[in-house]
């Protein structure tokens, strides 16, 4: 037991501390040296999540339902996983459109519907005054052990009247350091560094304290930890604590639970407030996405052990759960523990409190009460700073007495993280109009409004009606059987849905609704101009950084505007701020009287700052003359830009496309002229060719005509060259023919199983003469087997007759020799001729299967060929897919090879032949 | 741009294993009275999974400190 002045000397040395840090981190933020700018800071102040709640009530809900005290961390665990990405989303549209309260966040959203900003302002306050109860129950309960506590069975139990007045005390003084540490000034930002600062201290003590706290109960207190479970779960009434079934509501619960938690702890307004408006640089999420989620398991760690303890030692069940922190180490007389726990739980309450209010009084102010103060004519033309000041001291005040007096409606009835839930699944509520309003364009200001009224009714009445019935404010008929007896109507199981319990209950019915009408009322909407701006900006803000909507096309003097701005900043302020744009932008206040629509946007800006953008949208346009381009002109001018870009798109692909094409008719165009050329030189040569002898036959034919008197033996000379050549002649133009067709394919080929050495035997037969009077000797070399191919049989014995033919030609008579190979090296058909002439240089063993190349005879002689035999065999060989080719070395002969692939099949119908 | 869009998407299967490493059914095998070395199964399994998808986190996060742009 402590003596009432200690605990209070205590309380108000560390307040006062708390205010300290918040001056210097002001004062730091002035000249422009911030402390709190860096990740650590930034994760410690998100702590502020962690209030009385965590700090007193999480052990009372661990001694009743085991694990249930825990998803409430998990959920902000999981959604932090996320925070990278959803986060950075939300910061950056804050950041780039200067909102700064969640109620301004979802307004902006919905077209800078003032409507919409004062029905979620409504709700936050509606929905946070549990919250706020909770921790003025907490302190004053928290206080009140302390100062009584003598042993187990004597604490004294609270009159209602102490109690109840320690309460109102606590939050009289919580509002004193709201007004102090929130609304010293007017910051256009409506950043308070200080107040960061000094939660984030706040956040350090909590934890401290905590774990303090455990160490002590866990090691000094008791063997350890694992010995104090071990023991305390001797008893069965303990050892049901260690299943997740000590839930209420079991796995449902625990799921409606972690969903809640994920939604609250980035729109519950404290929160939101701390992690969107004041994030300095976006970088500091990073490191909070896991940082934050480490703090909350360290806090946590004992949890289960100390609640064991109490119940342990508290066996007869008189002393609240909600206070073992406290009762446990003054029933071990460690007063000062107690009084190190005090301080952490009046930590983590004032950090709520602080936060919360500033947060709603700046929603209250800006959102709820300024719209409607501008529409009055008597408002439009003061000096509104102060004005401004006193709504949010006052809306601070108002909210703190309205939490008291929740407190003693409702306070006494519940454990604190019951009360606590009823404020998350208030909170819950905004999340289906920002998240799904940040990814999908169509949501419409309709929907967001019938949602967010829908899912606020539907809490009302599955949650908050409730919580009066059973404090007995209500008549405790609405939930059983009903109200005015209509059972499908009753608010814990409403159409007679009962197998959830009530939290879940309501989440269910309420997100259904929110969800539901945001969804349906979007796709039957229609947005007007400013709600399809608004929504493209928001859902594309990565991708529009940077750009400013600059909708003014009117005028205004700078004397007006400035004006303006101080009513609302004071004359000092607008005075600086409006000499910082004139340097930054080269404008001179001295000369120019008309204010461009550049400083016009700047004043819009600095005033929604302070107001919130909708008021400020008023304010400007009732200063500058002259029309706002409309915002259906914009959207058209960005459809039409849209427009040429899409088209000067297609113009590029066209263009592109036809570059291709034409690449493409220049190269036809070269191989056309090329094989025109070729064509040519083809004409020119075959006509030489059959020049040649033609003029041989005709001169030697004159001869004969004009000289009858010749000799005889002359005479049957030259008649024997008119033959030979004429037969040359015919030659020549039958292979010319022949070449022509097989090139141009309109040779039938028939295709048969060939015997190669069928082939060769008849070539040969037929050659047979012209070896015998050439003195040549043939050999031979054929395998008994035979060798099919699938071939044009004809065909194949005029490529070996040309073969033998060509080897005859360059030989020596009587020394040459030349030798026909047939062969079948791995599974091709092989045919080769050699002989032992001349040999072919290697430069020209290709150019000879070339249309009319010829190499010199043997003899030196003109060529007897016409130099199209070998082509036409390379032809015909290409055609049966097989190859020809000469091996051969100067003064060593040549081999001519080629080669076809076999036909198996042949084998077959042979032998059945 | 797509290192981050990686980051990302690992970052949203970490939450869905996240959520359903901690529920109904995987939750259920280790709800049991049951100690090992004097803490309850379910404490063990919770705090232990909790710790790593922390660290899991904490890894993704933190491996592309070098790249983060704006985007």
């Amino acid at each position: 037991m402590l003596q009432y002045w200690v605990i209070l000397v205590v309380s108000f040395s560390h307040l006062g501390i708390l205010f300290a840090i918040a001056y210097y981190g002001d004062k730091r933020a002035d000249i422009g040296r911030s402390i709190i700018s860096n990740p650590y800071v930034y994760t410690l102040s998100i702590a502020v999540y962690c209030s009385a709640w965590t700090f007193y009530g999480s052990i009372g809900r661990a001694t009743t339902t085991g694990v249930g005290f825990l998803p409430i961390y998990l959920g902000p665990t999981l959604m932090a996983a996320l925070w990278w990405f959803v986060l950075r989303k939300i910061i950056r549209i804050a950041k780039v459109h200067r909102l700064t309260s969640i109620a301004d966040f979802i307004a902006s959203r919905y077209a800078k519907d003032p409507l919409i900003g004062g029905i979620v302002t409504i709700i936050a306050v509606v929905g946070i005054l549990p919250y706020i109860s909770l921790q003025l129950k907490a302190v004053s309960t928290s206080f009140n052990v302390l100062h009584t506590f003598q042993s187990p069975s004597q604490i004294i139990p609270a009159t209602d009247s102490i109690f109840s007045d320690t309460a109102l005390y606590v939050a009289l003084l919580m509002a004193a350091f709201s007004l102090l540490f929130g609304t010293r000034h007017i910051d256009a930002s409506e950043r308070h560094e200080g107040m960061v600062a000094a939660i984030a201290f706040e956040s350090v003590v909590k934890l401290a304290a905590f774990l303090v706290a455990g160490i002590f109960i866990c090691y000094y207190l008791f063997a350890g930890p694992t010995e104090l479970i071990y023991d305390a779960v001797k008893s069965p009434e303990l050892s049901r604590l260690m299943k997740l079934e000590a839930l209420t509501g079991g796995y449902t619960s625990w799921f409606t639970l972690t969903f809640l938690s994920m939604m609250a702890i980035l729109f519950l307004p404290r929160q939101f407030h701390i992690l969107v408006v004041e994030n300095v640089n976006e970088e500091h999420v990073k490191t909070a996405s896991w940082l934050f989620p480490l703090y909350l398991l360290a806090i946590n760690i004992f949890v289960l052990p100390i609640s064991l303890a109490g119940l342990t030692l508290f066996k007869d069940g008189s002393v609240d759960p909600d206070t073992f922190l406290l009762t446990v180490p003054l029933y071990a007389n460690q007063e000062l523990i107690a009084l190190f726990v005090f301080l952490g739980g009046l930590s983590a309450a004032t950090g709520m409190v602080i936060v919360a209010t500033i947060a709603l009084s700046t929603m209250i102010c800006n959102d709820l009460v300024m719209p409607v103060l501008l529409r009055l004519r008597s408002f439009q033309q003061r000096d509104l700073s102060s004005v401004l000041l006193a709504i949010r001291r006052g809306s601070i005040l108002g909210i703190l007495l309205l939490g008291y007096v929740y407190f003693r409606l409702i306070g006494e009835s519940y454990a604190l993280v019951t009360i606590g839930l009823v404020s998350f699944a208030a909170a819950a509520q905004f999340a289906p109009a920002i998240l799904i309003g940040i990814y999908w364009r169509r949501a419409s200001r309709r929907g967001a409004i019938t949602g967010l009224l829908a899912g606020f009714a539907v809490w009302t009445y599955t949650l908050l009606i409730p919580s009066f019935a059973i404090s007995g404010w209500l008549p405790a008929s609405i939930l059983e059987p009903g109200p005015f007896g209509f059972e499908f109507l009753q608010p814990y199981q409403l159409f007679g849905f009962d197998m959830f319990d009530p939290l879940t209950h309501s989440v269910f019915w309420s997100m259904l609704a929110n969800v539901g009408c945001l969804v349906t009322v979007s796709l039957f909407d229609r947005q007007n101009g400013m709600e399809r701006l608004q929504a493209t900006l928001f859902v594309d803000v990565f991708r529009h950084s940077g750009t400013d909507t600059r909708l003014w096309s009117g005028t205004a003097t700078v004397v007006e505007l400035k004006e303006l701005v101080a009513r609302f900043v004071g004359v000092s302020e607008a005075r600086k701020a409006f000499s910082q744009y004139a340097a930054e932008h080269d404008f001179n206040l001295k000369t120019e009287v008309q204010a461009d629509a550049n400083l016009v946007g700047f004043a819009e800006r600095k005033l929604a700052g302070v107001i919130g953008a909708a008021s400020a949208r008023v304010m400007i346009s009732s200063v500058a003359q002259g029309e706002e381009i409309s915002i259906e002109e914009v959207m058209k001018i960005l459809d039409e830009t849209s427009q040429v870009i899409e088209y000067s798109h297609r113009l590029e692909e066209k263009s592109r496309e036809l570059e291709n094409t034409t690449a493409e008719l220049r190269a036809a165009n070269k191989r056309l002229k090329q094989l025109d050329r070729l064509k040519d030189e083809f004409v020119s040569t075959v006509t030489h060719e059959l020049r040649t002898p033609l003029t041989s036959v005709r001169a030697f034919s004159e001869i004969l005509r004009d000289n009858p008197s010749l000799a005889l033996e002359e005479q049957q000379k030259f008649l024997d060259i008119i033959v030979k050549e004429s037969e040359r002649l015919t030659r020549l133009i039958n292979q010319v023919l022949d070449l022509a067709k097989i090139e141009s394919g309109n040779v039938e080929w028939t295709r048969e199983c060939v015997d190669l050495g069928e082939v060769v035997e008849e070539a040969s037969s037929s050659l047979s003469q012209l070896f015998h009077d050439s003195s040549i000797n043939l050999k031979k070399m054929v395998p008994a087997e035979s060798v099919f191919v699938m071939a044009d049989k004809d065909r194949l014995i005029q490529v070996v007759i040309n073969l033998l033919s060509n080897a005859v030609k360059f030989c020596e008579p009587d020394t040459g020799q030349v030798t026909i190979r047939l062969s079948t090296p791995s599974g091709l058909a092989r045919v080769e001729v050699e002989d032992n002439g001349p040999g072919i240089p290697a430069d020209e063993q290709k150019r000879i299967f070339e249309k009319f190349h010829q190499l010199k005879g043997l003899r030196d002689e003109k060529p007897g060929g016409s130099g199209l035999g070998l082509t036409i065999c390379h032809r015909i060989l290409k055609y049966h897919e097989g190859d020809i080719w000469v091996e051969s070395k100067p003064e060593a002969g040549a081999t001519f090879i080629f080669e076809l692939p076999f036909a198996e099949t042949c084998i077959s119908f042979r032998e059945r032949k | 741009m797509p290192e981050s869009k990686r980051q990302n998407e690992r970052l949203i299967v970490m939450v869905i294993i996240g959520v359903i490493a901690l529920n109904y059914p995987l939750l259920s095998l280790f709800s049991k009275a049951k100690l090992i070395l004097g803490i309850p199964v379910l404490y063990y399994y919770l705090f232990i999974v909790w710790f790593i998808f922390i660290g899991c986190v904490a890894v993704i996060l933190e491996k592309n400190k070098a790249s983060s742009v704006d985007n």
